[in-house]
């Protein structure tokens, strides 16, 4: 009831309807969860960041044979693995490599899926139902399976091709929704005067119908970044990430593997997974509550 | 309803189809064919080309690409280089342990789905819902991969409950029920692993259907009529919403796969997802494609089945 109230207060202070971005804003500071998260979160990024700024990435994952997985201590403050290489070194540069890798996946991941999904739904009928049966197609394929196979024959294998396989796999998900949306778009009155007024379909498309749609496709993309991470770092996990010069978390985690390691050394292994655990909570939770502000329905505040 | 399913069948044979090409391209960019390590380097250049000419390898690519097909509906999936046996019987080991895995953690994730999902639907905002919801919301964004390695850590190794690899103890005579309760006694851990992250997705739909559907004007009915609260929700609501549930079990495999991948991998269990792993690791390609392939077509079939029987259950999605 306290919440019907303040509901219909804060739409009486606001003279006019607030814009899309401005009610997602609003529910994320009314979510005090979803706040702490994206505090959380801004925290993480400005540090991991900052301080492999400093740090050199040449001396950490330089192996050092005389300090081969050393427990915690003052000078290690996670300890070693078994290169003799210091874990909280590489949990913060695997943090940003993973982060950064996230990033990447899910601006070109959006980017296509936005374009196909927007395009399907604009024009409708048979370009709709030719595209979508891709997307079908895409859809039902085991992802991790052909994303580990085409992995493992690129001969240049560089984070630029891993992250151009990863996006060939992962666009339809954003692709499905941006097209329904689209479709319900299109019939709206300002798509048919703009049409009237003779504007170029692309004009429409991408001027129009996308800002109009931008508060759904900033929801998905961010709860996109949660499961590509997630996903990332499983790769890695098998092998079929990063180049192990390159630490992600889930190269920490697949230290893990030795069962010496996973049953003894748990300094290896358990901050990446709950380094994984906290981004992934953390990126959920805002999303969440973006989602819940393009549903008014939902909404909280 | 018979238009449907000839529809949704025409639908499936080009992406059968399609599957096979971009593994067969993917095969031809792997490096090596079917003679790579099966020939003695000391045999002269000119008898090896001759070979390959004898068996069709240097044909233009759409003429191997039906060999290729042919071959395997004949059954014929190549030669293992690691294993020097074929990759069929290769398989097919590998097969019935996955097989199994799949089966238990089918039956997990229903056995936790479908009471967790009653209850939170029937109960909805009381302290059991929520912490249910909290269950789904952070089994939803923790990767397998972790869980897995979690549950190993502490049931295998801390607690010692359950057996920390393989798919059977070894020395056990097959056929006997110590073989039995030893392959049972290793599924367990696995099987439950993928169960308790993939069941989520599953209690949530549960959930909001049961939520969905009391509001309905029927259940309205059933109420008036003087129906007691367990009969209008095992007669009226289950039958309802259960159904829905029953049918997505065919998508439930293209998920199932990816787990395999995972928790064989961790727990060092002998199925195909390890072949998997294992072979392209040690570029044993005709594996590799004979697995994705085998996969792939699983999860085309299992979308199949899942959407004709959601076409039975459900007469809306029929129309389009």
């Amino acid at each position: 009831m306290e919440m019907n109230n303040m509901n219909m207060s804060s739409q009486q202070d606001s003279a006019k309807s607030p814009s899309g971005l401005k009610i997602l804003w609003r529910e994320l500071v009314r979510d005090k969860l979803a706040l702490v998260s994206l505090i959380l979160l801004i925290l993480i990024i400005v540090f991991v960041y900052g301080v492999s700024f400093i740090m050199d990435e040449k001396e950490i994952v330089k192996v050092d044979l005389f300090a081969i997985h050393e427990p915690p201590s003052e000078e290690f403050i996670l300890g070693t693995d078994y290169g003799g290489r210091d874990v909280f070194g590489q949990l913060i540069i695997g943090t940003r490599n993973s982060l950064s890798i996230g990033f990447i996946v899910t601006l070109l991941s959006g980017m296509i899926g936005i374009t196909f999904g927007l395009i399907a739904g604009f024009f409708g009928g048979h370009i709709d139902n030719v595209l979508m049966r891709i997307l079908d197609f895409f859809q039902v394929l085991p992802f991790i399976m052909l994303v580990i196979v085409f992995v493992s024959i690129v001969p240049n294998y560089t984070i630029l091709a891993f992250s151009l396989i990863f996006t060939a796999f992962s666009w339809m998900g954003i692709a499905r929704l941006i097209r329904s949306k689209a479709l319900q778009e299109k019939e709206l009155d300002y798509v048919q005067a703009s049409r009237t007024l003779g504007t170029s379909n692309f004009k429409i498309i991408f001027r129009e119908v996308m800002p109009n749609i931008s508060s759904l496709i900033i929801v998905t993309l961010t709860l996109n970044l949660a499961s590509n991470i997630g996903l990332e770092s499983g790769l890695s996990f098998l092998g079929f990430g990063f180049p192990e010069s390159t630490p992600s978390l889930g190269t920490l985690l697949s230290y893990a593997t030795n069962p010496q390691t996973l049953e003894h050394r748990w300094w290896i292994w358990v901050p990446a997974a709950v380094m994984i655990l906290v981004l992934m909570l953390a990126v959920r939770n805002v999303g969440e509550a973006l989602r819940r502000a393009t549903d008014a329905r939902q909404r909280r505040g | 309803m018979w238009k449907f399913i000839v529809r949704r069948l025409i639908i499936t044979f080009p992406q059968l189809i399609v599957l096979s090409i971009i593994i067969f391209l993917m095969a031809q960019a792997m490096p090596g064919d079917a003679l790579t390590g099966l020939v003695d380097p000391n045999i002269d250049r000119a008898a090896i080309e001759e070979q390959r000419e004898k068996l069709g390898l240097n044909d233009p690519w759409h003429i191997k690409y039906v060999d290729w097909i042919s071959g395997i509906f004949q059954g014929d999936l190549g030669q293992s280089f690691r294993y020097k046996m074929e990759v069929t019987e290769l398989v097919e080991q590998r097969m019935i342990n996955t097989f199994w895995l799949s089966v238990a953690t089918l039956i997990f994730t229903y056995i936790i789905a479908v009471p967790l999902g009653i209850i939170s639907g029937r109960y909805n905002d009381t302290l059991l819902d929520s912490s249910i919801t909290g269950y789904t919301y952070i089994g939803f964004a923790t990767p397998l991969f972790i869980f897995a390695l979690v549950m190993l850590w502490i049931f295998g190794y801390q607690l010692q409950w359950f057996p920390t690899g393989g798919s059977v103890a070894p020395g056990t005579e097959p056929g006997t029920i110590d073989y039995v309760m030893s392959k049972i006694n290793h599924l367990l851990l696995p099987a439950l692993s993928i169960a308790l992250i993939q069941t989520v997705s599953t209690v949530q739909y549960l959930r909001s259907e049961i939520v969905d559907t009391k509001q309905r004007d029927f259940v309205i009915t059933a109420r008036a009529k003087g129906a007691s609260e367990s009969r209008v929700y095992n007669r009226h609501i289950l039958r309802n919403s259960l159904l829905p549930i029953a049918a997505f079990f065919g998508y439930e495999i293209t998920m199932l796969i990816t787990g395999t991948i995972f928790v064989e991998q961790i727990f060092s269990f002998p199925g195909m997802g390890q072949l998997f792993i294992e072979s392209v690791l040690q570029r044993d390609f005709s594996v590799v494609n004979a697995v994705v392939l085998l996969f792939g077509a699983a999860a085309i079939l299992g979308a199949l089945i899942s959407d004709i029987i959601l076409s039975v259950v459900d007469p809306r999605i029929r129309i389009k």
